[in-house]
């Protein structure tokens, strides 16, 4: 057997270019820089393009021109990043141009510290945008979900035409580590539905479904705006257009939600208690709970790989088996607030750190223990 | 085609504006040209210029207010062959300063259209970067303290490629934006209009007065001649051709059958420039070659050759879970500074961690059994005393063995460097 040996960073531009991604914008940021590297190396080998723009803003910017013209487009950022990428974020979300932006997430509040780690964006990535439309946010634990969720992440933004996040983190992307890569399945391969029909209205859509695409630039005129449109692409004021396609960006995404679920569990069937966790904690709580098993206590964990949509239907069905529900996170309580809205009926406790350092499995197994 | 302008959507300005004048003076530009709609994108931003793409049937993209500049530059390098136009007014151009500049020194092959009317028309009159000091517009006395930036001049010495610039009602103006838009390079025009519906109505702006304001600035010619290189996406595209190698991943075969391999945690604690992330990375291959699973991350300064720098490798027989050290078997202290960064971890280290401290290396009290080494008296240079580290980790069998250290180094290093490590090491042995 051979095993390969990268950083999440690096994973995750390999799983991109394995997703068919040919462009590639962005701007330097700790912990986020050897995304962009890894692309420069990887892109134009594969006849694919990458940029550095002057700032995130335009990032964002050459991402959106070069997506309209029909690339798959890939940016990588952190925090600080994400703040400048908002309005662009709000464009591609309203006039849906699929793009898949990368978050190695680092310790904030604002420039907050560039080498230490926390899950700082959970809730930023969802409402950082005018509008409040849903997003998909997958969040990956180790180098080899950044290599697989990278074709999820292009999968879904080509599928649903919207920009996907991967809330990674600084300890995942930047933390080195061996994987079997070789036997990695990674799912088929997506491409946005290519409008076929005559008289091509760039936004006319069915109900809960992404419209199809032409490319600017294409033999048949394509329009794109920032502005509220109707389906032919112009501005409209008109209220049951605007309804329609506002409800329609909604459900595009919340209508499929159940099939955006990716996740992993161990459950156990002679625990009482269920840890939920994502991210890089989610690794530390595995630990704990061997080791507790070990003590003849034994746990059961699900971990979240997709957050936004929030997987309420799987949370419901996991839950209910269990009397205890502890939900662990790498900041002070970004995601417990979802799943205790899910779980009404049960007394979720929550156990959160912001101080730059991961969450030990010592630390989990206290929380447990310490009922 | 003798129009591309859409029947089905009039022109909207207010009477007199000159944007209008602009419009069809593109228009006839693209029909001059001979260019196909599917070959031409307009690209506007927000506010008056920013109706453009509405009035013209090709491909449009209308964006978020002063960045249309970055969507062209992403539909340009993605499609070479579309003939790209950007229409920004002064606000815009206020917002997207940053991106005019990069574009001037990037030379893609856009044209962008400046419709310079003095003042923010759709939010009241308020001043922009181009207002008069002396204007009388929306913000009050704001525009009064400030002073009103040129555009062409800045783009001249940004590195535009082609400048030009003239009034919005100049009779040559689809002349002048063929120019533009024929020349191979980024390409800017400054048009100044009269904005009718704000400025003109509380100031004395006439159409022989901007004549007057632009004879009165330094000339554009078109072409810059001292600015002139390659467009930027055939030079990109040249130097992208030449990277024509894909970098597989470092991928490592089992060599070694190690039985009873038990989970290591190795610390390194050093400083920039004493190669310790390479070090890490070694102690990584050596444990991949005895087919274990491994994790590293390092710790170091974002400045150079200065600073605490650390690496922490994990080697386990199993799948690694949390990817932090919890009780390192191995403590190599090379430096003050990296000892000084994990101090902390001294206390709780066990009886049989092996620590390895260089002499001139003070480190905390610990129960680990501690060995000294004096580098210096082995005539060991400072940034080799983290790979002869591995050599005694490996002769003691520390986390490696001398077999797993050789598949290492050779993997990591070609033939001369191995050579060269191996005289280092030997050394220790």
């Amino acid at each position: 057997m051979a095993l390969s040996f990268m950083e999440g960073n690096e994973a995750l531009a390999r799983g991109a270019v394995a997703a068919g991604c040919n462009f590639f914008a962005g701007y330097p940021i700790t912990p986020a820089t050897t995304i962009f590297n890894s692309m420069l190396k990887m892109l134009p080998p594969t006849g694919g393009i990458c940029i550095q723009g002057e700032d995130e803003i335009a990032s964002m910017g050459y991402c959106i021109g070069a997506s309209m013209a029909g690339k798959k487009a890939l940016t990588a950022t952190s925090g600080p990043g994400i703040s400048l990428y908002s309005e662009q974020i709000s464009f591609a979300i309203g006039s849906e141009i699929p793009l898949v932006i990368a978050d190695v997430q680092r310790l904030g509040p604002s420039t907050g510290s560039a080498t230490r780690g926390a899950d700082s964006d959970i809730q930023f990535l969802r409402w950082g945008s005018t509008s409040g439309v849903p997003v998909i946010v997958l969040a990956p634990k180790d180098a080899l979900d950044c290599y697989v969720l990278a074709v999820h992440a292009f999968n879904y933004a080509e599928e649903f035409r919207c920009p996907v996040f991967i809330a990674s983190n600084k300890e995942i992307g930047m933390t080195s580590e061996s994987f079997d890569l070789d036997s990695v399945v990674l799912p088929p391969i997506v491409e946005r539905k290519i409008f076929s029909g005559n008289s091509y209205l760039p936004f006319e859509a069915e109900a809960k479904k992404a419209p199809p695409f032409l490319p600017i630039g294409g033999k048949t005129i394509v329009r794109q705006t920032s502005s509220t449109h109707g389906p032919d692409g112009y501005i409209t004021i008109a209220p049951e257009v605007i309804a329609q396609n506002q409800e329609r960006l909604r459900q595009k995404i919340h209508s499929a939600r159940n099939r955006i679920t990716l996740f992993e569990e161990d459950i156990k069937e002679n625990s009482d208690t269920l840890i939920i966790s994502y991210g890089v904690t989610s690794r530390s709580v595995e630990e704990a709970v061997q080791k507790l098993e070990k003590k003849g206590n034994p746990v059961s964990t699900l971990t979240l790989k997709t957050l936004w949509p929030v997987p309420e239907e799987l949370l419901r069905k996991k839950a209910k088996l269990f009397k205890r529900i502890v939900v662990v996170e790498m900041n002070l309580g970004q995601y417990v607030n979802e799943i205790r809205q899910i779980l009404c009926d049960k007394q979720v406790e929550f156990y959160g750190q912001m101080n730059g350092v991961l969450i030990t499995p010592g630390k989990i197994m206290e929380v447990i223990e310490n009922e | 085609m003798n129009s591309f302008l859409n029947k089905n959507r009039p022109l909207v300005y207010c009477p007199g504006c000159s944007h209008e004048k602009i419009t069809t003076g593109l228009d006839k530009a693209f029909v001059n040209l001979g260019l196909d709609a599917d070959k031409i994108v307009i690209v506007t931003d927000i506010g008056c210029s920013g109706l453009f793409d509405t009035f013209f049937n090709v491909h449009a993209l209308h964006g978020i207010h002063g960045r249309a500049l970055t969507y062209a530059s992403g539909l340009k390098l993605a499609n070479p062959d579309l003939n790209v136009v950007v229409t920004m007014g002064d606000g815009g151009l206020g917002i997207g300063g940053a991106h005019v500049l990069a574009a001037c020194r990037k030379n893609l092959d856009l044209t962008l259209i400046i419709l310079n009317n003095f003042n923010f028309g759709m939010t009241g009159g308020q001043y922009s970067a181009t207002t008069p000091a002396d204007a009388i517009v929306g913000s009050g006395f704001l525009n009064q303290a400030e002073i009103p930036i040129d555009i062409c001049a800045i783009a001249k010495s940004a590195g535009a490629t082609y400048i030009d610039r003239c009034s919005g009602l100049d009779q040559n103006l689809p002349g002048k934006i063929i120019k533009a838009i024929q020349h191979k390079g980024f390409s800017l025009i400054e048009t100044l209009g009269m904005c009718t519906g704000r400025y003109t109505k509380k100031n004395n702006l006439t159409p022989k007065g901007i004549d007057q304001i632009i004879e009165d600035l330094p000339e554009m010619p078109g072409a810059i001649e001292k600015n002139q290189r390659p467009e930027y996406g055939e030079r990109y595209r040249a130097l992208a051709k030449e990277r024509n190698v894909f970098p597989g991943a470092i991928t490592i075969e089992k060599q070694i059958e190690f039985k009873d391999y038990q989970h290591q945690e190795v610390v390194i604690l050093g400083s920039a420039g004493m190669r310790i992330v390479t070090a890490g990375e070694i102690v990584c291959y050596a444990g991949l070659c005895a087919g274990m699973n491994v994790s590293m991350k390092n710790d170091y300064n974002i400045t150079v050759l200065r600073g605490q720098s650390v690496s922490e490798i994990l080697i386990s027989p199993e799948k690694i879970g949390y990817p932090g050290i919890e009780s390192p078997s191995v403590v190599l202290a090379l430096s003050d500074e990296g000892v000084q960064r994990r101090k902390k971890i001294f206390a709780n280290l066990k009886p049989g961690t092996f620590v390895l401290k260089e002499k001139s290396v003070d480190i905390p009290e610990t129960k680990a059994d501690v060995t000294e080494i004096d580098f210096k008296e082995l005539k060991i240079k400072k940034q080799d005393w983290a790979l002869a580290s591995l050599g005694l980790m490996a002769k003691n069998e520390n986390a490696i063995n001398k077999e797993m250290l050789n598949y290492a180094l050779k993997l990591r290093f070609n033939e001369k460097l191995y050579q060269i490590a191996l005289e280092t090491i030997e050394k220790i042995f």
